[in-house]
């Protein structure tokens, strides 16, 4: 990685150059915790009382064991089943993510190496699909979605199945994106080569292509699972504010709104919500900064 | 010849069906769904042509919507790309701890919009106000989200936070493709460093400043989660003489008016907001593919 030395050059200029340093410095520092004052403020008060909330919200709780009584509140909550909804996120964004890695990287695979007029419309309206906004499809696919599960007699609202579903349209046209400009610069040669020794056409994809998609699935990965994870609108209209299946972002509104302005446990509940991001992002930290630089040049 | 024939339409069929039955099949039923007086309770769905449509300009909340979401994405614009331009210059220089910043920065991106939206409704009403009452500080005394003239620009704040860290990782991938030479040598050449800022690396990042900008255009044309929890379109104000919700933006005018059973009518709120993405990012990436090729 090359860094570009802005400012400051180690060695270079006089007292001018190094006062520039410890300013930036201590800029950067202080916009830093800036930026972080959001997240300690949840954690200091997901560890107080409601009373001590409102007696002042800003200062150190009286005990950090409070955090551990907000916790097992939420927890042991009937009306919220906070866990089931982790459960739910987790096999929700899992099964998405394996489907649509799979399936759009075999459709963008199709569509570059087949050089016909289809492939490139189809292509196009994959992409040009990427502009319509999520609410003019929301309320007319809740009703197809309906109709389309008595006609193949397969419940698709409120079960896991149905949103998976969902989330493979929804995903196709930035993921097909994605991969098609990718394997446009893996060279057919490998493929023709393979075909040759007597490699079938399909075995050619899983067994060439796909190993060297790598660097690329892992940006697929992250842009969809960032958004499927936080997703609220899509599960509230498919999965219902209060069914069988739930998901974090359902399960903390659903807890707000039954516990109005009581700011210790909506404010324990969403550092719940944000924990395991964090603890997964710390350690595939890497991987996630460059898949999202990626996915943003793309 | 045969077999790969047939591969090829079932490598595309999983991913062309998903497609076709909850992006294709929705949108034209959902253009149709806005020509007719479709409530979400009857089963009977008439034809009523563009009556909804018609009515709509003249209508003091969604025009208000509307125009408040255009102020909205102003903002943004503004806000979020030169927060993040300013973010990718520091994790760009050489600051011991700049990987460590850069990684801080992106972190509120990962939380999502309903998440953050109670977090900073928790800041406004309780951190803010307790802050300007104990050091008696009267413009913190009321939170942002009660006053209507500042509710968007508290929205704004919370977006700049949310997005920044975001599009600097753009920048910042943008600012690593240009040679290190350009700069240094200009710098040899003594140009001080806010010139060769704004005479070589903003200009050779035009690109990603066409990224950036579609993206924050886009993305809060859109906006509905944050804006759903952190103030759910409060406080009341009053516009054209009629009592509107302060903070409503667009997509959250199309979730109330679908909850109140009006459902053609969101479904033609919703065609418009289509429409408006559609020419407003023709013509900022048009206007912005004309600097990139004068610059």
């Amino acid at each position: 990685m090359s860094n570009l030395n802005l400012i400051g050059r180690k060695g270079v200029g006089g007292n001018s150059r190094r006062i520039a340093r410890i300013s930036l410095e201590a800029a950067t520092i202080l916009l830093f915790i800036l930026f972080m004052v959001p997240f300690a403020m949840v954690v200091l008060n997901s560890a107080k009382t409601s009373k001590e909330i409102i007696y002042n919200a800003v200062a150190m709780p009286e005990s950090w064991g409070q955090l551990w009584t907000n916790v097992s509140l939420i927890f042991g909550n009937r009306t919220v089943d906070y866990l089931g909804a982790f459960v739910d996120s987790f096999l929700i964004t899992a099964i998405s993510l394996l489907i649509i890695v799979v399936f759009s990287s075999m459709a963008a695979w199709v569509l570059v190496r087949n050089h016909t007029k289809w492939s490139l419309w189809v292509f196009m309206i994959f992409v040009a699909a990427m502009v319509i906004p999520f609410q003019v499809l929301m309320y007319p696919l809740v009703r197809w979605m309906r109709v389309l599960g008595t006609f193949l007699n397969f419940k698709l609202l409120g079960t896991i199945p149905g949103i998976v579903f969902a989330y493979l349209g929804f995903g196709s046209s930035l993921s097909i994106f994605i991969f098609h400009g990718f394997i446009k610069n893996i060279p057919y040669e490998l493929e023709e080569a393979a075909t040759i020794d007597g490699c079938s056409h399909q075995r050619t994809f899983f067994q060439i292509v796909f190993p060297l998609l790598k660097p690329i699935i892992v940006t697929v990965l992250i842009l969809n699972g960032i958004w499927i994870w936080n997703d609220y609108l899509l599960p509230l209209l498919v999965l219902g504010s209060n069914g069988a299946v739930q998901t974090i972002p359902i399960a903390v509104t659903a807890f707000a709104g039954a516990y109005l302005k009581q700011w210790d446990l909506i404010l324990t509940s969403t550092l719940l919500a944000i924990l395991p991001v964090i603890v997964l992002y710390l350690f595939a930290q890497r991987y996630i900064i460059k898949g999202m630089v990626e996915g943003a040049i793309k | 010849m045969n077999n790969k024939r047939l591969v090829n339409i079932l490598f595309l069929f999983p991913t062309v069906f998903a497609f076709l039955m909850i992006i294709v099949v929705p949108f034209f039923f959902g253009l149709y769904y806005s020509m007719t007086d479709w409530n979400g309770v009857s089963p009977n769905i008439n034809f009523v042509g563009f009556q909804h449509y018609a009515k709509l300009f003249s209508m003091p909340d969604f025009v208000h919507s509307f125009v408040i979401t255009i102020g909205f994405t102003a903002i943004n614009v503004v806000l979020v790309n030169i927060v993040s331009f300013a973010l990718s210059l520091i994790v760009t220089s050489n600051l011991k701890l700049r990987n460590f910043y850069r990684a801080g920065f992106f972190v509120p991106y990962l939380i999502g919009g309903i998440v953050l939206g109670y977090i900073w409704q928790f800041l406004f009403n309780n951190i803010f106000v307790s802050m300007g009452k104990s050091m008696s500080i009267t413009i913190l005394e009321a939170s942002f989200l009660s006053r209507p003239e500042s509710v968007i620009w508290a929205m704004s704040v919370v977006n700049t936070w949310q997005y920044s860290g975001y599009l600097m990782l753009i920048y910042v991938a943008s600012i690593q493709s240009i040679p290190a030479s350009l700069m240094e040598a200009a710098q040899v050449d003594g140009a001080r460093y806010v010139t060769r800022v704004f005479h070589i690396l903003i200009p050779m990042m035009a690109n990603a400043f066409t990224i950036s900008l579609f993206l924050t255009l886009t993305t809060s044309f859109k906006q509905f989660d944050m804006n759903f929890t952190l103030t759910n379109g409060g406080p009341a104000t009053r516009f054209m003489g009629s009592p509107v919700k302060a903070s409503q933006l667009l997509a959250m005018n199309i979730f109330d008016t679908a909850t109140a059973n009006k459902m053609a009518e969101a479904q033609a709120k919703a065609v418009i907001l289509f429409v408006a993405l559609v020419v407003v990012a023709l013509i900022q990436v048009a206007v912005n593919k004309r600097k990139e090729v004068e610059m």
